[in-house]
């Protein structure tokens, strides 16, 4: 039996790395120290995502234990006389999400297809900054803004009210959009040229490449740039605080819901944390939307996560 | 004697399950210029690398066998590996000055070893340099940037700046792929100096330079040592059918 | 209709979209400007509030926002840089490492209402550091933690490959090489990421309101268990709490606020420009 098959037979993975641990100790004590912080730092986020978790639960489980699921999934909210019922305020969140991401998604893919294919260089330059800015524009401000102008103008428009759902959805929808046009974007960009060249080498116009090769070529990153909007939206506070009207009312199905005041679970929690005592149900119940929170958008992050992968990373990450 | 490096049985395998590397033994000495050459994918940057422990580097590859360096094997645990990096240089293919001045690149090996000492410092400069036949090109701009060289300077840079660590030996992976012949010329000139002093491993670019520079020759192919010897009769009178078939070119 | 006529019909609509998208932001930022910079003055930026609110100046809930941004680097520029480091340089690709990643992109998708919350309860009440900088600041600092570490590895990721090879094949260790090839030359774009996740900390309101803001303190803050004032909360009590508050000074607040975020957004992208110019390689 020649070496090579004693060899296969022993074959042990023996990995370059080992070292032991002790002489390269003595040697390297900084460098140790420093790879143990290093990776603390790492391990650190596992541990302050179940922290958030966990705190979470330790002040809203008694929503889930001492409430029955049915009066929790009620529709009325009105914790003055011990009725939690959440089905308004998740309502509420909806209705303002759906309405965003309604306004949102084909403003935001077609800004996108705008800048990545027809834009000319110099609109590019100064659009792109102007998206930035906007994303930068801090949530108080814009909700500022919404009561100010928005909700008078919507108003004058005819509605009884400008504190409406949709109002909130508007400006929801404008606070996505730079999340939206951004990842859509480079989404696009992703998409190999050589697809592009080959449509139109085949007599194909520029908006008919688009059209049927490159958006459905880019589909799975489009996808998680509207799930990510929706996740944003989802999560926005104060805006939506400001303008929707704060009324725990399911409003009637219908196309004049979106003009209807609602509230979301967001603004609720922002609304009322100020003025209960710690302790009470009505302190359990707002932990426990904030629970149901954590949920929907830890759900829809990782759904958006199976996408995640060349887009993220050329974005540097920011979602 | 005793050799410089002795490969004994060495296998290597990547994290994706390619055999680079199988039972591969080979002696080598003191002082010689050691060419190792063969065509693309026969492991022989593999080997190098492994020379140098610069394989730790890539994840998930696991290897068999023993090499030894001045009669210690390089992979038992507790085994000094920035130490032996110095004690074994490598250059590389592609000439990478690191961002900074031809100064900084020089002494960058030498703080890391904590060798702070001005003096010191100044005087492995100008040695290392004049090894590497750079000295009167630069001794005028030691400190403007290392990327404004020639392509034939920065590699001779690059070789200078593992002789600063003052080697055993230098290992140099393709060193004149991308240079004109002035300067492959010059570099392998360097090369016949330099082994007077150190032990030099070489992949060459072509066979020719390998029968230019060599004075002891292993030829690789598909991952195994077919045939190592005096350079002499490697390329003038080749014992394997194979090594002669690539000498006389009639594959490559 | 022929392809070209399909081809004009759809880039009308685009364009249309693209510019509705474009123009409101740019009106938004005009306005605000045009009905808030009658406010502004010296006196407005550096004087207490009087009054009530309605007179004086705002510049302890400016002095609020700074010293709370400054909090929060101080929680997430360490932890930040080191988790960044974590994944570009010592990660494997095993289930730890994922988990790490999935985690960031988690804490980037809670709200930050859910942030004030967790702050709430660990910070305020478990750890018993009460409404206090100090609370305000972790919250925040961890709010900002997933931006800082994405921007920071992909800026370390940006570091050509050779250098660290050639600095081990010199023999730096892997912490040497780290420090002296990688970090300096991924500094700009770490401190981009940096600037732009405590401007956006700057802005926001939902994670200090249970955790720090007040908004009115008699004295400005002393020590780090101290409220304080801070700009978003500022504004977002006298726009809707306050009955008669002068508009010129909720348009004057909304405007310093508006200035304060986007300078801050502003030096970091003139850092990362500046930084690809000077680029030696």
């Amino acid at each position: 039996m020649n070496l090579a098959q004693i060899a296969k037979r022993q074959y042990v993975e023996r990995r370059p790395n080992a070292q032991t641990i002790r002489g390269w100790l003595r040697r390297n004590w900084l460098e140790w120290l420093i790879e143990v912080l290093i990776r603390a730092a790492g391990f650190s986020t596992i541990l302050i995502v179940g922290l958030i978790f966990v705190f979470l639960l330790r002040e809203g489980l008694p929503t889930f234990l001492d409430i029955p699921l049915r009066q929790l999934f009620s529709s009325r909210w009105y914790p003055i006389e011990s009725l939690y019922g959440l089905w308004s305020l998740i309502v509420g969140s909806i209705l303002v999400t759906a309405g965003a991401v309604i306004i949102a998604v084909p403003l935001g893919l077609t800004t996108a297809i705008y800048l990545g294919e027809i834009a000319p260089q110099w609109q590019r330059e100064i659009l792109k900054p102007l998206i930035e800015m906007l994303a930068g524009i801090p949530s108080i401000v814009l909700g500022f803004l919404g009561w100010m102008v928005l909700a008078p103008l919507i108003q004058t428009m005819g509605a009884s009210t400008g504190l409406t759902a949709f109002s909130g959805s508007l400006i929801l929808a404008y606070m996505a959009l730079p999340t939206i046009i951004s990842i859509s974007e480079d989404a696009l960009y992703a998409v190999p040229k050589t697809y592009r060249d080959g449509a139109l080498a085949m007599g194909a116009t520029q908006w008919q490449t688009i059209w049927r090769v490159v958006l459905p070529a880019a589909r799975s990153g489009l996808m998680m740039s509207m799930m990510l909007g929706i996740g944003r939206a989802i999560g926005e506070t104060m805006a939506v605080m400001m303008v929707t009207g704060n009324a725990a009312n399911v409003p009637d199905f219908g196309p004049t819901m979106f003009f209807s005041p609602v509230r979301t679970m967001t603004a609720t929690i922002a609304a009322e944390m100020g003025e209960v005592s710690q302790g009470s149900m009505h302190y359990n119940v707002l932990f426990g939307i904030g629970i149901v929170l954590f949920l929907i958008t830890f759900g829809i992050n990782s759904l958006a996560g199976r996408f995640v992968g060349r887009v993220v990373r050329r974005r540097g990450g920011q979602l | 004697m005793n050799p410089k490096i002795s490969a004994q049985n060495v296998f290597y395998t990547y994290a994706d399950g390619t055999e680079a590397l199988r039972n591969v033994s080979f002696d080598i000495d003191s002082n010689q210029i050691f060419v190792l050459f063969g065509p693309a994918r026969s492991g022989k940057t593999t080997l190098l690398r492994l020379f140098n422990r610069l394989s730790d580097l890539t994840e998930g590859g696991s290897y068999l066998g023993t090499i030894l360096f001045n009669g210690q094997n390089i992979f038992e645990r507790g085994v000094n590996v920035t130490d032996l990096r110095r004690r074994i240089g490598m250059v590389f293919a592609v000439p990478t000055p690191l961002p900074g001045s031809i100064r900084d690149n020089l002494i960058y090996g030498l703080k890391m070893a904590g060798i702070r000492s001005r003096s010191i410092l100044d005087e492995r400069v100008e040695r290392s340099l004049k090894q590497a036949a750079l000295w009167d090109e630069v001794k005028d701009r030691l400190d403007t940037s290392a990327f404004a060289l020639s392509g034939g300077q920065k590699q001779r840079l690059c070789i200078a700046r593992s002789l600063a660590l003052e080697p055993e030996v230098l290992i140099l992976d393709n060193p004149t792929s991308g240079l004109d012949p002035l300067s492959t010329g010059m570099v392998e000139d360097t090369l016949h100096e330099l082994k007077r002093r150190y032990t030099i491993i070489m992949v060459p670019h072509s066979v020719q330079q390998a029968a230019r520079v060599a004075t002891c020759a292993a030829f690789m192919l598909d991952g195994e040592l077919i045939e190592v010897g005096d350079a002499k009769q490697i390329f003038g009178n080749p014992q394997d059918q194979r090594t002669e078939d690539y000498v006389t070119g009639r594959f490559g | 209709m022929k392809p070209q006529q399909v081809q004009k019909l759809a880039f009308g609509i685009i364009t249309t979209s693209a510019a509705l998208v474009v123009i409101p932001i740019v009106l938004v930022i005009l306005f605000i400007i045009v009905k808030g910079i009658g406010a502004l003055s010296w006196t407005f930026l550096t004087a207490v509030p009087q009054n009530g609110m309605t007179e004086g100046g705002i510049m302890p809930a400016i002095l609020g926002t700074m010293i709370l941004t400054l909090g929060t680097a101080i929680v997430c520029i360490p932890l930040g840089i080191g988790a960044a480091i974590y994944l570009a340089e010592y990660a494997r690709d095993n289930r730890l490492s994922r988990w790490v990643r999935l985690a960031i992109i988690n804490l980037a998708g809670i709200p930050s209402i859910v942030y004030g919350l967790f702050g709430l309860g660990a910070f305020v009440l478990f750890l018993n550091l009460g409404t206090s900088i100090i609370a305000g600041s972790l919250t925040l600092g961890i709010m900002t933690l997933p931006v800082v570490i994405s921007t920071a590895e992909e800026a370390i990721l940006a570091v050509p490959q050779e250098f660290r090879m050639v600095s081990q094949s010199l023999g730096a260790t892997r912490w040497q090489t780290i420090r002296r090839q990688v970090l300096p030359h991924a500094m700009p774009g770490i401190i981009t990421g940096i600037i732009l996740g405590l401007s956006r900390a700057a802005g926001e309101t939902a994670p200090i309101l249970f955790t720090v803001a007040a908004f009115y303190l008699p004295n400005l803050p002393r020590s780090a268990s101290d409220q304080t004032m801070a700009l978003p909360y500022h504004l977002y009590v006298i726009s809707t709490q306050v009955p008669g508050m002068p508009l010129s000074i909720q348009y004057g607040t909304a405007l310093v606020l508006l200035l304060l975020v986007l300078s801050l957004t502003l030096v970091a992208t003139l850092i990362r420009t500046r930084m690809r110019r000077r680029r030696d390689w």
